[in-house]
C-alpha cells in the first residue's frame, strides 16, 4: 500500500495551485463570469500551453504524460479550491478518455488538440425525462446514405456554449430504457441541425440544452461499436463522478478554511464566535466531513479499474453528496447573513457544492445503485 | 378538547375562501405563476384589498383595527391564505412595529402610525442588525444624541444598519439606537421611528446568492429625528425589541405556507420522471423524505396550536415561540432541499439574466429554474429573526433555566 503522490503529481498540484492563486482568486473569478460568454478563454489556453497540464492524465502515445485518474484527482482538487469553471471534466475526463478508448482517426486528430487547449468537448449524456439514468434515451440516430442523422434533446450540457465538439449518446436500437442499442457520437459543435440554447448555471458555469433536429453528422461520427456504448458511457461517467468528488473535496477544504478564519475573526458577545462550543463543534463536524470526502475521493479514484468500480464510485459520491450539503450549510450558518451575500466567496463555494450534489447522480441515485448491487 | 371545527368555523372558512377567490387580483396571480419579481405596488395590492375588508391585521386587538377573530379563526384565515398562495401583508408593519406601537406607544403615536400600517399606505422596514451587532444585537452602536433646535427636541442619529429587508421601498423604519453609551449593553437603547426620506439616510443594496435584491445596508448620517418619534421610554427600547422579536417568532413558524409547500412538492414529484418511467414520488427514498417532512410539520402545527391556545387564555408569546422558529425554519429549508433534489439536472440552469422581452424561455420544468435560488435564499431563515443558535440559547436560559 502506498498513499504517496509521485513527484510529477506533486509538481502538478504546486504548479496549478500557484497559477490559480495568481490568476484565479475570487475577485478575478467573479470578473471572468461577468465577461461576454461567461468566462475567460485565456485561462484554459494557459492551462494547456503555459502550464502544459491538460495531458497529465492521458497516455503518452497520444501526447500525454502517461498519468491517470490520480493526476486528474490532483488537478480537480485544486480547481475545486478555486471554484474554477474550467471544462476539465467534460473535455479531458470524458472527452479525451472516450477518444483514447475508441482509438483510430478521431483520437489521432483530436487528442493533440485537446491537450493543446484548442479543442473543447461538451458531453451530452442526460435527457429531460431520464433524470440520472444514462440508458433512458429518446434521442435517435439513423444511418442513411450520407451518414448519421440525429434527433432528440440533451439536457444541461456543460461547456456546450463554447465547445468545439460534442459527445452525445443516441439510440440506434432498443427501447427507451434498454441497455442495448445505445451508441456514442462525436460531432462538431457547429454541425447543421444542432440547435443550442445557452445559459449560465447558478454556480457560474456555462451550459446548453441541445436540440438535434435532423442533424446530419456524417458517416464518421460514430465512436466505438454501434449499439454497444452504454458500458463505455457508464465508465466515463464514473470517472467524471470521481473527478467532481475531487473537486468537491477541494471546495470543501477551502470552504472549511474560510469558515474557520471567519469564526476566529468575528466577534460577538465580547469574544470570537469560534470560542463558543456550539460553533467549535460545528467546525469540527465540517472538518470531519472534509476528511471523509478526501478519503472517499482517494478510494474511489484508486478503484476506477476495479471490477466493482460502480460500487466504490457510488459509495464515494453518496458520502460526498451528503457531506457537501452538510458542510456547505454549516458554512453559511456560521457566517450568518454575510454567508448569503454574493460579495463573499463562501456563498459561492456553497452554491458550487449544492450543484455538485446532483451532478452525475445525487445521494438517492447512488444509494439506489448500491442497494441494487447488494444482491 | 375537540379538534373538529364548529359549523360557524366551517362557514367562516367558506367565507374566507370565497373572498380570496373573488378578490385576489388576476394580474398578481399571473406574475406569481410566472415567477416574476414583484414591484412595490404588487407587494401591496392584496394588503390594500384586505384593508378595505378590515382583514389586514387579524391579530391586532379590535380597538386598533384588528378583526376580533378567535385564535381558531386566525388559524383558518392563514391556512386559506396559504392555500391560495396570496401575498401576505408585509410583516414589518402589521406583525412587527404595529404591535409595538399599540402596546408601548402614546395615544398620539397610535393615531399617527397605526392607520397607515393597517391600510398598507406606509411601508415599514426594520433597523435592528448592524455589521458588528448580529446575534449580539445589544452591542449595537448606532448613536442617537439629543439636541434642541427652535425649542423643539431632536435626536441626531449616526450609524449603520444592515440586512434591512426591502428598505429600498420603505417610507418609515423602526430603529434600535444607543441613547446612553455609558449604560450596560441592553440598558442604553431606544426605539425610534424614522422617516426614511429624512436627509442623511442612504440605502445601499446587498445582492444575495440567488441574485436577489432583498436586503440593504442603511446608513444614517446626522439624521434628525423628532423626540416624539421615540416609542416608550428613553433607554428602554430593549423592552420593545424583545417584545417584537417574540411576536416575530410566532409568525415565523409558517405552518400554513409549509403545508402548501409540501403540496406543491408532491405535485412536482408526481410530474417529474425518475428515469425509469415512474414518477419521482414513487421513488421510495424520495417518498420517505416527503412523508417524514409531513410528520415533522404535523408536530410543528400542533405545537403552534398549543401555543396559540395558551395565548388565547392570556399568556403572551413567551420563550416557547423560539421552538416554533427553529422547527418552522428547518421545515421551510427542507422543503427547498427536496424541490432542489426534484429538479435533478435542471437545478443548475440560471435564467435571471435573460433580458426582458427576450424570446428565450426557460428550458426544463417550470418549477426548476427557481429551485436553486430559493434553496440558497431560504438559508436565511435559520439566520434571521434571531439565529437558531440564539433561539436555542433562549430556550436553554428562559425555559430550562440553565
Amino acid at each position: 500500500m502506498d498513499f504517496n503522490f509521485t513527484e510529477t503529481q506533486g509538481m502538478l498540484r504546486d504548479t496549478l495551485r500557484r497559477y490559480l492563486s495568481d490568476n484565479y482568486d475570487f475577485d478575478k473569478r467573479q470578473a471572468m463570469l461577468r465577461r461576454e460568454g461567461g468566462r475567460d478563454p485565456g485561462i484554459w489556453k494557459a492551462l494547456a500551453t503555459e502550464l502544459g497540464i491538460l495531458g497529465a492524465a492521458l497516455p503518452e502515445q497520444h501526447g500525454g504524460f502517461g498519468g491517470g485518474p490520480v493526476d486528474s484527482m490532483v488537478l480537480m482538487e485544486e480547481l475545486g479550491r478555486a471554484i474554477s469553471v474550467e471544462p476539465y471534466v467534460p473535455t479531458v475526463v470524458i472527452g479525451a478518455q472516450a477518444l483514447v478508448a475508441a482509438g483510430g482517426d478521431h483520437a489521432d486528430a483530436l487528442l493533440p488538440a485537446i491537450i493543446g487547449g484548442d479543442a473543447i468537448v461538451g458531453a451530452g449524456f442526460y435527457e429531460p425525462q431520464g433524470r440520472y439514468n444514462l440508458a433512458d434515451l429518446k434521442t435517435t440516430a439513423k444511418a442513411d446514405g450520407s451518414g448519421w442523422t440525429l434527433n432528440g434533446h440533451k439536457a444541461v450540457v456543460a461547456a456546450a456554449p463554447f465547445a468545439t465538439h460534442l459527445l452525445v449518446t443516441a439510440r440506434t436500437g432498443g427501447g427507451q430504457r434498454d441497455s442495448a442499442g445505445v451508441s456514442l457520437f462525436l460531432v462538431e459543435a457547429a454541425a447543421k441541425g444542432i440547435v443550442r440554447r445557452d445559459y449560465p448555471t447558478v454556480d457560474g458555469f456555462m451550459a446548453s440544452d441541445l436540440y438535434f433536429e435532423n442533424a446530419n453528422v456524417g458517416p464518421h461520427a460514430l465512436l466505438g461499436a454501434e449499439g454497444g456504448a452504454l458500458a463505455l458511457v457508464e465508465r466515463l461517467v464514473d470517472h467524471a463522478t470521481m473527478a467532481v468528488c475531487a473537486e468537491a473535496t477541494g471546495a470543501m477544504r477551502k470552504l472549511h478554511e474560510l469558515t474557520l478564519d471567519y469564526a476566529r475573526q468575528r466577534k460577538q458577545f465580547g469574544k470570537a464566535i469560534g470560542d463558543f462550543q456550539v460553533i467549535q463543534h460545528r467546525l469540527v463536524d465540517m472538518f470531519m466531513e472534509a476528511e471523509q470526502a478526501q478519503s472517499m475521493t482517494l478510494m474511489g479514484t484508486l478503484r476506477l479499474d476495479d471490477p466493482d468500480r460502480a460500487k466504490w464510485v457510488s459509495q464515494a459520491k453518496a458520502k460526498i453528496a451528503k457531506g457537501a450539503r452538510a458542510l456547505g450549510q454549516a458554512a453559511v450558518q456560521t457566517h450568518g447573513g454575510i454567508g448569503i451575500t454574493a460579495e463573499l466567496a463562501a456563498g459561492h463555494y456553497f452554491k458550487r457544492l449544492s450543484i455538485i450534489e446532483g451532478q452525475y447522480g445525487d445521494f438517492d441515485h447512488h444509494m439506489g445503485r448500491l442497494e441494487a448491487m447488494m444482491g | 378538547m375537540d379538534l373538529a371545527f364548529s359549523p360557524e368555523e366551517t362557514a367562516f372558512r367558506e367565507e374566507v375562501r370565497r373572498f380570496i377567490a373573488e378578490n385576489y387580483p388576476a394580474h398578481l396571480r399571473g406574475l406569481q405563476d410566472d415567477g416574476e419579481e414583484l414591484g412595490r405596488e404588487d407587494m401591496l395590492a392584496w394588503h390594500r384589498i384586505l384593508a378595505n375588508k378590515g382583514w389586514s391585521a387579524p391579530a391586532w386587538p379590535k380597538e386598533y383595527g384588528g378583526t376580533g377573530w378567535t385564535a381558531t379563526q386566525r388559524y383558518i384565515f392563514s391556512e386559506e391564505s396559504a392555500r391560495a398562495e396570496t401575498i401576505p401583508p408585509l410583516p414589518f408593519g402589521v406583525s412587527m412595529v404595529g404591535p409595538v406601537i399599540y402596546t408601548f406607544g402614546t395615544p398620539e403615536q397610535k393615531a399617527k402610525f397605526l392607520p397607515g400600517i393597517l391600510s398598507g399606505d406606509v411601508w415599514w422596514c426594520q433597523g435592528y442588525s448592524e455589521p458588528g451587532a448580529g446575534s449580539d444585537l445589544a452591542s449595537l452602536r448606532t448613536r442617537a444624541e439629543r439636541m434642541t433646535e427652535d425649542c423643539k427636541e431632536y435626536y441626531i442619529v449616526n450609524g449603520q444598519k444592515t440586512w434591512t429587508t426591502l428598505a429600498q421601498h420603505a417610507d418609515w423604519g423602526f430603529f434600535l439606537v444607543r441613547t446612553d453609551p455609558a449604560a450596560k449593553a441592553q440598558e442604553g437603547i431606544s426605539f425610534l421611528l424614522i422617516d426614511m426620506k429624512s436627509p442623511g439616510i442612504s440605502v445601499k443594496p446587498i445582492i444575495t446568492l440567488g441574485g436577489e435584491h432583498e436586503v440593504n445596508e442603511v446608513w444614517l448620517d446626522n439624521v434628525k429625528v423628532p423626540v416624539e418619534n421615540r416609542i416608550y421610554d428613553e433607554n428602554k427600547g430593549w423592552t420593545c425589541a424583545k417584545f417584537l422579536l417574540a411576536h416575530e417568532r410566532t409568525g415565523i413558524a409558517g405552518v400554513a405556507r409549509s403545508k402548501r409547500g409540501i403540496e406543491k412538492l408532491k405535485a412536482i414529484a408526481k410530474a417529474e420522471q425518475d428515469g425509469n418511467g415512474q414518477p419521482l414520488l414513487a421513488n421510495p427514498f424520495f417518498r420517505r423524505k416527503v412523508a417524514e417532512l409531513e410528520v415533522d410539520l404535523t408536530a410543528l402545527e400542533f405545537t403552534e396550536l398549543r401555543t396559540l391556545a395558551g395565548e388565547a387564555s392570556g399568556k403572551g408569546p413567551g420563550p416557547e415561540s423560539s421552538l416554533l422558529k427553529v422547527k418552522g425554519t428547518e421545515i421551510q429549508q427542507r422543503i427547498t432541499e427536496l424541490v432542489l433534489e426534484a429538479a435533478g439536472n435542471y437545478a443548475a440552469p440560471y435564467f435571471r439574466e435573460f433580458p426582458a422581452g427576450s424570446n428565450e424561455y426557460p428550458i426544463g420544468p417550470d418549477f426548476a429554474h427557481r429551485a436553486a435560488p430559493t434553496y440558497f435564499n431560504m438559508r436565511k431563515t435559520s439566520i434571521y429573526g434571531g439565529s437558531n443558535e440564539i433561539q436555542r440559547n433562549i430556550i436553554a436560559k428562559m425555559v430550562l433555566g440553565l
